[in-house]
This record gives structure tokens, C-alpha cells and sequence, in this order.
């Protein structure tokens, strides 16, 4: 793999992980997605903002990052999942999401804007993020293996090619961001 | 320029996913960090018991790549904020405070509850919205496009559960 030098130095991995940081809490900032009130919008479906950006970044991203894995400059990073994990974890996370009205990112760019409840809510992610360590060695004995998911991407699993699968995303995600604007 | 195209900035999020992949070998996320960090005040607190912890064996309690991401997201915004003079110390969302009171303790006392599912459901499914729900999808991976769906379903679920109960 390329760039092999500056993936494996610790301290530049640092000042990166800082200035990626910067630029994505800058990101969201500029599309609104600090503001509580869009956030909470889109759960309650009068705002489409955080899907707009959602799926902007997923089409972008998609199609440069299948490009650079085709010419072998990165490799996927997929995590497993199961039922008792993915599903689970998800719903409870979503319940969170909506009573605090701000995920863990957009949580840490609206306290840089300001948002003393964004911080509030921060300390609360850390106290959960803690209780599950604890709970840790429990659940992934039990609930976290429960009904274990396919393991890889969608093309893989399906067996074809994964051009095809980008090709119908890209297009599924065009047509949802103009149906959204009309 | 105060606010961006949510295009402009989902097209940025985008292309800041090409350099992380390339240059750091990894998937932006943001609730790991958040893992660090109550790791490191475990670690704090007792040491040895931390240390002992298996996920803290699995999710390192440092400052690394992914704890400096959503530090530096603090900033970013902070910078932002400031160049289109929009920094400003806010207690209450006026949308919160249209629906449930302006009072400052309940928000807060909320705002921890949720924090506290969130941060909960976020490890137990291995990652949020900005790891599965763009990083992950994004790489076409099955498991996260079925986690960012929990993730709207319960949310919407659970904003229509607490928005109309709300005094609107």
C-alpha cells in the first residue's frame, strides 16, 4: 500500500486525526447540522438537511473510494455485525439521538459553536460509552453475538460486480435529493 | 458565507473520507473518541481496573488519531462559528424551549439522558452516524446501512413520542 510512511507515523497521525477533525466540525457547522432545530427537523421529517448532507457525502464518497480501491491505493475497513449489535445498539442509539438532538459529532461542533447542552450531552455520551465498557464482557457473551450478519459489502455479498451496486446507489441517491427538493 | 449548500458540505464530508482512507488508512467516525475518554477517566481513577477492562484492551484509552478527530471537530466548528459571527453561548434551543419550558435544568438533565443512550447504543453497535452512517455506507457495507436505519427509525420514532407529548 502507498503512503505506508505517513499511515504508520504516530505523531502525524495525530496532527491528522486533528486537522480532519477541524475541517469536518467546520463542515458541520456551515451546513447548519450544530442547530438542535435541524437535527430534531429531520427525525420529525420538516427538515431534510442532515439527509441532504448524508447522502451527498455517501455518493462523493463512494465513488472515490471504490476509484482509489480499484487503482490499490486504499483498502475497505468493514465492520461486523449481528443483530444483537447492529440492531439493537442502533435503536437505542436513535432513541438518544432524538432525545438529545445531536449525534456524537454533531455534538462536539455545537458545543464549539456554543451549545452548552451539546457538552451536557457529551459528558452523558462518555457515561454511556463507560457503562457499556463495563457491561462489555456480558453482552458479548450474549446479546452482542446474537444472529450474526453477513460479513462484507453489498456487491460482495450479492456476488456482482461492485460498479453496478455504485452505479444503482449513486443513481437511487440522485433521484432521492431531487425528489426531496421539488 | 454564513451557511453552505448541505451539497457543498455533504460533498466536502465526501472528499475529507478519500483523505482519511488514503492517508490514514481509516474511516472517519466519531463515537470511538468517546470511548477514549471514559477509558482515560477509568483509567484515572483506578489504573489497574482499567487496564483489566477487556474493551479497553480492544478501543485504546489514548489520545490518538480518533480522540483528536472529534477534538478537533470542537474546533472547527469554533472556527467556524467565529468567521461568520455566529459563536454565541446557547443554553436552551429556542426549538427546545418552544416545546418543553426555557428551564436550563432540564434541558441539561435531557440532554444527559440522551447523551447517555447515545453513547450506550453507539458502542453497542460499533459506531454512529458518522461511522456507519457515512463512512460505513459508503464503503457499501451491509451492516451499516442496516445500523444508519435503526438509527431513523428509532429517532423518528422517538422524536414523534416526545414532540407530541410536548405542549405544542
Amino acid at each position: 500500500m502507498p503512503f505506508e510512511t505517513i499511515r504508520s507515523n504516530g505523531r502525524a497521525q495525530v496532527a491528522l486525526g486533528f486537522l480532519f477533525g477541524v475541517i469536518f466540525g467546520f463542515l458541520l457547522q456551515k451546513g447548519g447540522l450544530t442547530d438542535y432545530g435541524v437535527i430534531v427537523g429531520q427525525l420529525q421529517l420538516t427538515d431534510f438537511t442532515v439527509v441532504r448532507v448524508m447522502l451527498t457525502a455517501i455518493l462523493v464518497g463512494m465513488i472515490g473510494i471504490h476509484i482509489m480501491r480499484s487503482a490499490g491505493l486504499v483498502r475497505l475497513h468493514i465492520k461486523p455485525g449481528s443483530i444483537g449489535s447492529t440492531v439493537i445498539g442502533g435503536l437505542i442509539f436513535g432513541a438518544g439521538f432524538a432525545i438529545l438532538g445531536y449525534c456524537p459529532g454533531t455534538a462536539a461542533a455545537a458545543f464549539g459553536s456554543g451549545a452548552i447542552d451539546a457538552l451536557v450531552g457529551m459528558v452523558g455520551i462518555i457515561i454511556g460509552a463507560g457503562m457499556f465498557a463495563r457491561l462489555y464482557p456480558v453482552l458479548n457473551r450474549s446479546v452482542l453475538k446474537w444472529g450474526p450478519l453477513p460479513e462484507g459489502t453489498i456487491p460482495e455479498l450479492i456476488g456482482i460486480r461492485p460498479i453496478i451496486v455504485i452505479a444503482a446507489v449513486a443513481v437511487l441517491i440522485v433521484a432521492v435529493l431531487r425528489w426531496l427538493s421539488f | 458565507m454564513d451557511s453552505w449548500s448541505p451539497y457543498v458540505v455533504g460533498a466536502g464530508i465526501g472528499v475529507l473520507s478519500w483523505i482519511a482512507f488514503l492517508l490514514s488508512d481509516r474511516p472517519l467516525g466519531a463515537s470511538t473518541a468517546f470511548a477514549k475518554s471514559a477509558g482515560m477517566i477509568e483509567s484515572a481513577i483506578n489504573r489497574e481496573n482499567a487496564d483489566q477492562m477487556s474493551y479497553y484492551q480492544k478501543i485504546k484509552p489514548k489520545i490518538d488519531w480518533q480522540w483528536m478527530i472529534v477534538f478537533g471537530m470542537i474546533i472547527g466548528s469554533l472556527l467556524s462559528s467565529f468567521l461568520s459571527g455566529r459563536l454565541a453561548v446557547l443554553i436552551v434551543p429556542p426549538i427546545f424551549a418552544e416545546a418543553f419550558g426555557a428551564d436550563a435544568l432540564f434541558r441539561f438533565a435531557i440532554a444527559l439522558i440522551g447523551g447517555i443512550l447515545i453513547g450506550l447504543g453507539a458502542r453497542w453497535a460499533d459506531g454512529c452516524t458518522s461511522g456507519h452512517g457515512i463512512s460505513g455506507t459508503l464503503q457499501l457495507s451491509l451492516v451499516s446501512w442496516i445500523a444508519v436505519v435503526c438509527f431513523f427509525v428509532s429517532g423518528i420514532a422517538v422524536a414523534a413520542l416526545i414532540f407530541g407529548l410536548g405542549i405544542k
